[in-house]
């Protein structure tokens, strides 16, 4: 009995149904509306990180009429190829995102540190990297690996590698914007409270910063999906621009394949644009 | 410190692209900043019809990936609608300014909504048409919140001109490439080199762009204090709209 008393308090009152309805400050893990998109997201990535789809070449089954019109049977026939192409860039999109996540950290910390010099230099490197041109930094990888015997990395690699560091640089001020959004007040009441900072951290600040930082991830995530076909022409990664390219130079035909890459875009990107507003408005702190 | 720098031939060369680059980031800007005000006005609109339209266009031209619609734009648009009367350089202004307006009339939109209730109603009640509101009294005031994010727009776009190179426009990406297949015709190395300078050029223009902007900003900020009398409000909170 006392157990029980203890770890639910005695319900008195007829506030009690609104109190199990209303539980904000059950840890994350436990409340399904977050767990849900949390156990999906982590299932995506396994699947993209698991499966590995090597296309192979991309070509069409058969030659639509001589006629430049829009020819459906040739158009349709060519999803599945579209489909694979989707595939790889989902997966470098992935890939490369994750290390900009972890990237982003380090720059952000390199940015807050209090040793001025590192600051410095972290704050000048977030802001060339972020105002030049991806598929500049694109071609200045590929030059700098080719000139350099020592690490040899395929276009997938380095297509990876430049996302990484792109967008590590803008997940980096999502950071640090998130960080900066947690009122003065707490970072005084936690020195004021003696909390030594790892408990500062991780008690106080993140949990407050987490619901600020994750809306800009995730406009992260689907900008560097948006970015990532410049990998087609550029490094010859066999994705959706790739499939397009290929199908150009050998049917001569633009329309078919340039469209068909349009709408299955859009099909991937405007969902995942909408779920992540809707994961935004959930994931919003009961404050 | 001398390997750093390229030879004066190819710093012309560069400057030619550049040129090419900077026209066709005009030309985007302009039109650019024309879609985003019709669209971000329009989703305001009281019609049903015109938000639907303004919400399709913004939704599409925020899903889709610039590069992808440049290729459409470039390659499929012309044959598919047999129009190929203004060339490449056109239809790249056009997607690129597509793109920007997609994410500007966000802003304006944002912005827009920024602007507190009493201004629109005041207006109302001073008998102000609806275009005599937005163009004299919401407008102006939303112009101080515009500013910064489109200034990370503008950077955004001028990212974006560096993908013409490959649906084959000389601009300053395509001119790097020509340098690229000269040195290696005449068998020499230094093709990183060659990256790193075009980068801080990007870098450089990016700078200036932020500069004209900030200016911008100072110089509204200043006219609108001397006209009300007011500090100007920060927009610090709006300048994450962009992203």
């Amino acid at each position: 009995m006392s157990e029980a008393v203890a770890t639910s308090p005695t319900p008195s009152g007829p506030s009690t149904d609104q109190k199990l309805a209303y539980e904000p400050h059950r840890k994350w893990y436990r409340r399904p509306e977050i767990l849900g998109p949390v156990a999906i997201v982590i299932a995506v990535y396994a699947v993209l990180l698991g499966v590995e789809v090597q296309p192979g070449r991309y070509r069409s089954a058969f030659t639509a009429d001589g006629d430049l019109a829009l020819d459906w049977d040739y158009f349709f026939h060519l999803i599945p190829q579209m489909l694979t192409g989707a595939y790889v860039l989902a997966r470098a999109t992935v890939l490369g995102f994750t290390g900009a996540i972890v990237l982003g950290l380090l720059m952000a910390l390199g940015r807050r540190s209090q040793f001025k010099p590192l600051s410095w230099v972290s704050a000048f490197v977030i802001e060339f990297v972020r105002s030049t041109p991806l598929l500049v930094q694109l071609f200045f990888l590929q030059a700098l690996f080719r000139t350099t015997d020592v690490v040899n990395l395929s276009g997938v690699q380095i297509l990876v590698l430049g996302l990484a560091l792109h967008y590590g640089t803008y997940t980096s001020e999502g950071y640090r914007a998130g960080i900066n959004s947690v009122p003065d007040g707490q970072w005084e009441a936690s020195t004021a409270l003696n909390l030594d900072p790892i408990t500062k951290w991780t008690r106080i600040i993140i949990p407050q910063a987490v619901p600020n930082v994750l809306p800009a991830l995730g406009n992260n995530l689907i900008a560097s999906f948006k970015d990532a076909p410049m990998g087609g022409p550029v490094l010859a990664v066999p994705c959706m621009l790739f499939f397009a390219n290929t199908i150009r130079a050998e049917d001569f035909r633009s329309v078919e394949p340039m469209l068909l890459i349009g709408a299955g875009f859009l099909l991937i990107s405007i969902p995942a644009a909408w779920g992540l507003r809707r994961l935004e408005e959930r994931i919003e702190y009961e404050r | 410190m001398g390997d750093w720098v390229l030879t004066w031939g190819q710093y012309q060369v560069l400057w030619e692209g550049l040129t090419v680059t900077l026209r066709l980031l005009g030309l985007a800007f302009l039109l650019g900043v024309v879609l985003s005000l019709v669209f971000g006005i329009a989703r305001l609109s009281p019609r049903t019809w015109m938000r639907g339209l303004a919400l399709v266009y913004v939704e599409f031209a925020r899903g889709i990936s610039s590069i992808i619609l440049l290729f459409i734009m470039v390659f499929a648009i012309p044959i598919l609608f047999d129009f190929d009367a203004f060339g490449r350089f056109s239809f790249a202004v056009v997607a690129l300014a597509i793109n920007m307006g997609g994410y500007g009339a966000e802003i304006v939109r944002g912005s827009i909504n920024a602007i507190p209730k009493g201004q629109t109603e005041a207006s109302i009640a001073l008998n102000l048409s609806p275009t005599q509101r937005l163009r004299h009294v919401v407008l102006p005031q939303a112009m101080r919140i515009i500013l910064p994010p489109m200034g990370n727009l503008t950077i955004e776009i001028l990212k974006g001109t560096a993908l013409v190179a490959l649906v084959a426009i000389g601009d300053l990406m395509q001119a790097t490439r020509n340098l690229i297949q000269a040195q290696l015709a005449e068998g020499v190395s230094g093709v990183t080199i060659l990256f790193v300078n075009v980068l801080v050029i990007y870098f450089i223009v990016a700078q200036i762009i932020n500069g004209l902007f900030r200016f911008g900003e100072a110089r509204l900020n200043a006219r609108f204090r001397q006209r009300t009398g007011r500090a100007a409000v920060s927009t610090e909170a709006y300048s994450e709209v962009s992203a």
